[in-house]
């Protein structure tokens, strides 16, 4: 990056709300179902549909509002953002215009080495998303699954200079939404994602430049090669003598650059007014109170409470509350009867590079459920198996999705805790290696280790390694 | 006098209500009466774009068998017909325009299916002008209503069809919605009586859009407890219009009969705007008015001037706010989804939207919609939208004020009588000053009724019009059954 530039950029983030029924019918909320099934007259803007709020996303997106430190306006207005196209049924989107639900929040967001800032919220209002078209050649299908689906806007003020606090700031809203259970977050459907305004100006310069905005971004890492592209093309453009042009860009994925979709001079006259179905929202502070009341734990106080309640060192901790799904499958873990310290590990460990090596799979679609690495945790803690031979079943369960208890079954890995099974093995140990025995006795007490593994190695892991090492200490004491 | 014939000429809600509770007439030949009847006069005044016949015979079908149960209803078995822009289930509704010509109702609106529980056959959908837009119903696409008056003149509108029909007493009842005086004026010009209700009164779910926050579904009828009747089935709640909040008693016919066997209007007051007396009136149309308005003063009201200083700007505040709303409410109109699509070859989607709207909207719609896109436009929204809204609460406190002082206001329906058609097409300034009287009730969200008192010199209708306060439809309703059941012979059908 040329360090005789600054960057400037504010975020829109479009985070969908974790309702079953649409924002402004009664008509079900999953895109994901078979096409224009989940329509009716209201989302398919039919003569004389009417739309009426859905009191789950006004929750939802007062408890995003406080979650993002938001004033919660008392009274907000919806209003109809106007413009034609084939996947706006109704030819009007209804969205927040001059009176948002909340305004004037904020969130700290750590980056780089311990760099800490505080990026300021301008607002976050409700709106519903549009329908889905899909192209080919000279053909469109149009899918209205998505369209009314309840949708939080949420606003930074332009106060972010770089690519890693844009991501930062995406993460962080991310974690706290997943957390409070306002959306899924899920951006590969698009339920979470984000337009980038970004402009550029030489260092010191008061006045901001000509800016851009880079349409629905639904990734982080796409987020973070679009921010770089389009400054760096920006800086190019000014220092080549030529101007920035207001405009909309589109990130293309496979290219890694954005592309011009549309200037200012095209750009829509919305003709926003306040829309007369919808009376103004009205809350009343009973209500915010008990939303906020309502409030799942967020992933700070989280991470506080598994590091003081399981005496997990803060570290851990906050692997463990990296996202919503991470920190339920632990606790998940707990509630099954692991003990805290060893499900930590298991799940930092061996559970995590396992994901990791299958193409980053999700820990909410691992093979091994909570459940199932909680008992493999109880094996190890009745002495079953040991901890060594744990780890052969956790590859093998992560593998074939089986449980601990039918694949040591299968594989006959019991660990063997009857000691006069053990003390043959110690016996025949001690018998076949006199001279080591001999250095033993004569203080060379290292090699008590290469002992322990013979008898081990003779069991084939099975044996208990404690009673082991009590055998042989009785059998080679002098 | 007892034959259906009998029934349906004569109107009277008591005697039809009664004829089929005593099973001296069937809900089946009533209905079957009035569908035929209704197609017979059809052919001379076009009041009806569709015959539900099929679904209203079931209706009285299944209306009959529940009189013969013992079953009371005040709408029981009685046909109605409704307003082409309301949502009838498995029916054309076409909003009188090219654009929904083809369009069948997938779903009922709240008002229909009210009226389906009733057991109310609903016998016809009623021509009007092309979304509502217009004053005459000459901008129909179905072609120009006549009024069954006199053939050569329009039946008033927009909700002229269910007007025209109620008069030649096709069937008693039928729904209409007002904007701006569109269940009103063609009551007054066809000397029916017509409810505008107070807005939040009526679902409008189901109900095409002309502007949101001015229309309102009304009855339109012989008389007024028939209206009586209707409100109390199709008014009240409804969880799919946010604006729809208000309670429905059910007492609005026992409200409105009670009121018109009163002897004295003791205490009662009738406001009288100076803003409207100062109006340009014809001359039959102001006797008439004040006749009336002297019977109510000869029974025990009392007559007071008001003054309601900002409704000289209804025109200009209704006009910019209806064709802002009316803008964005026809936006879903663009041939993509159902409605008409334009054949041409498109080279774009502009191009189809272009062509399927020029070719599907009819002038006076288009005229609306560029109006409406213009007075919300960026740079103008201050000056035209915003503006007007604050006139709009001006307006609204100017009757609240009148109201502390008066129960009523009395004015005409509308300035002349019905008109020649064509009169007015030309100069669509001169169309929009037909509604000077009723645009601020809508402006303010309040009630008002229009019922016929007298004839002029060519025995054309003229209505009063009483404005009430929020939520005090029913005052009007008794006073126009009052000055009904006291005033014999006003209230009579159209010969044809």
């Amino acid at each position: 990056m040329n360090n005789s530039y600054e960057i400037t950029i504010g975020l829109e983030i479009h985070a969908q709300l974790l309702t079953h029924s649409k924002a402004f019918c009664f008509a079900p909320s999953e895109f994901a179902a078979t096409e224009n099934t989940m329509v009716g007259p209201v989302s398919a803007g039919l003569p004389g549909a009417l739309p009426v709020l859905n009191l789950r996303a006004v929750e939802l997106a007062v408890r995003a509002g406080h979650c993002l430190n938001c004033t919660i306006n008392s009274k907000s207005v919806f209003s109809r953002k106007n413009y034609f196209y084939p996947d706006l049924p109704k030819g009007y989107q209804i969205s927040q215009f001059d009176l948002p639900l909340c305004s004037n929040g904020w969130i700290e967001i750590e980056f780089g080495q311990n760099q800490k800032k505080r990026i300021n919220i301008e607002r976050i209002h409700m709106e519903e998303d549009a329908g889905k078209s899909t192209h080919f050649g000279s053909n469109s299908l149009l899918n209205l699954n998505r369209s009314g689906v309840p949708l939080i806007e949420i606003v930074t003020k332009p106060e972010i200079t770089s690519s890693e606090e844009a991501v930062a700031f995406m993460k962080k809203v991310h974690s706290i939404l997943t957390f409070a259970k306002v959306s899924d977050g899920n951006m590969e459907e698009g339920n979470f994602r984000c337009d980038v305004n970004l402009s550029v100006k030489p260092v010191g310069e008061k006045i901001l430049g000509t800016r851009t905005e880079i349409k629905n971004i639904n990734s982080f890492r796409f987020a973070e090669k679009a921010i770089a592209y389009e400054a760096s093309r920006q800086i190019a453009l000014i220092q080549n003598g030529q101007r920035v042009i207001q405009e909309t860009r589109g990130w293309d994925a496979a290219l890694d650059k954005t592309f011009s979709q549309r200037s200012k001079e095209e750009a829509h006259d919305y003709r926003y007014f306040p829309d007369p179905d919808l009376p103004p929202l009205v809350l009343t502070p009973h209500f915010i109170e008990q939303i906020i009341k309502d409030t799942p734990e967020l992933p700070e106080a989280k991470k506080n409470r598994l590091a003081a309640k399981y005496r997990l060192s803060e570290y851990d901790a906050s692997l463990l509350t990296s996202s919503s799904e991470v920190a339920n499958y632990f606790e998940e873990c707990i509630s099954q009867g692991a003990p805290a310290k060893p499900a930590a590990n298991w799940i930092l460990g061996d559970l995590f590079s396992h994901l990791k090596l299958r193409e980053e799979l999700s820990i909410e679609r691992s093979p091994i459920a909570p459940k199932a690495l909680a008992e493999l945790i109880s094996l190890i803690e009745t002495k079953v198996i040991s901890g060594k031979i744990a780890k052969t079943v956790f590859s093998e369960m992560f593998n074939s999705g089986e449980t601990a208890s039918r694949i040591v079954k299968a594989k006959r890995l019991s660990q063997v805790s009857d000691s006069s099974q053990i003390q043959n093995w110690v016996n025949e140990v001690l018998q076949k290696n006199p001279e080591v025995v001999t250095q033993f006795q004569q203080g060379q007490s290292k090699v008590f280790a290469f002992l322990v593994g013979q008898v081990m190695k003779l069991s084939q892991g099975k044996a208990d390694p404690e009673q082991v090492s009590v055998l042989l200490k009785k059998g080679i004491a002098p | 006098m007892n034959t259906p014939e009998d029934f349906l000429s004569n109107g009277d809600f008591l005697k039809i209500r009664e004829a089929l509770d005593k099973k001296q007439i069937s809900s089946t030949e009533l209905t079957k009466l009035s569908l035929i009847k209704a197609k017979a006069q059809n052919d001379k005044t076009n009041a009806l774009i569709h015959f539900c016949d099929q679904q209203a015979l079931d209706t009285a079908a299944q209306a009959d068998k529940r009189i013969a149960s013992g079953e009371t209803g005040a709408l029981l078995g009685i046909p109605i017909a409704v307003k082409d822009l309301i949502l009838v289930k498995d029916a054309p509704t076409t909003a009188a325009s090219k654009m929904l010509e083809n369009f069948t109702a997938p779903y009922d609106a709240t008002v229909v299916s009210r009226l389906r529980s009733a057991s109310a056959p609903i016998i016809a959908k009623a021509n009007l002008d092309e979304f509502a837009m217009g004053s005459s119903n000459e901008t129909s696409f179905f072609g120009c209503v006549k009024n069954p008056w006199d053939l050569s003149r329009v039946p008033g509108g927009s909700s002229g069809g269910s007007a025209a029909a109620v008069a030649a007493r096709s069937f008693t009842l039928s729904l209409g919605t007002d904007t701006g005086g569109s269940i009103r004026q063609p009551s007054s010009l066809c000397g029916i009586t017509g409810l505008k209700p107070t807005y939040g009164r009526v679902s409008r779910y189901g109900v095409v859009a002309f502007a949101s926050s001015l229309d309102q579904v009304g009855p339109m009828c012989t008389d007024a407890l028939s209206c009586a009747a209707i409100m109390d089935v199709i008014s009240g709640r409804d969880l799919h219009d946010a604006t729809c909040n208000h309670e429905n008693k059910a007492d609005s016919f026992a409200l409105t009969k009670a009121y018109s066997e009163k002897q004295s209007l003791k205490g009662l007051k009738i406001g009288l705007a100076k803003q409207f007396l100062s109006s340009k009136v014809q001359t039959d149309v102001h006797r008439n008015v004040e006749a009336a308005i002297a019977y109510y003063k000869s029974v025990g009201a009392e007559v007071i001037e008001i003054d309601l200083p900002h409704v000289e700007h209804s025109l200009a505040c209704y006009y910019l706010i209806c064709t802002s709303e009316a803008s964005s409410n026809l936006a879903r109109y663009d041939g993509v989804r159902y409605g008409y699509r334009s054949p041409k070859e498109d080279s774009s989607l502009l191009d189809l939207y272009k062509n399927s709207r020029a070719e599907g909207f009819g002038d006076e719609v288009k005229r609306r919609i560029l109006l409406g896109t213009f007075a919300l436009s960026s740079g103008y929204y201050d000056d035209y939208f915003q503006k007007a809204a604050r006139i709009r609460r001006l307006i609204s406190k100017d009757f609240e004020s009148a109201f502390k002082k008066v129960d009523v206001i009395a004015s005409p329906t509308s300035p002349f009588t019905a008109f020649k058609l064509g009169e007015k097409t030309k100069d669509p300034l001169s169309m929009y000053a037909a509604d000077i009287f009723t645009l601020a009730t809508n402006l303010a969200g309040l009630p008002a009724v229009s019922f016929n008192v007298g004839f002029d010199q060519s025995n054309l209708p003229i209505g009063l019009q009483l404005q009430g306060a929020r939520w005090n439809d029913n005052l009007l309703l008794g006073l126009a059954a009052l000055y009904q059941k006291n005033n014999p012979g006003k209230n009579k059908a159209a010969t044809l």
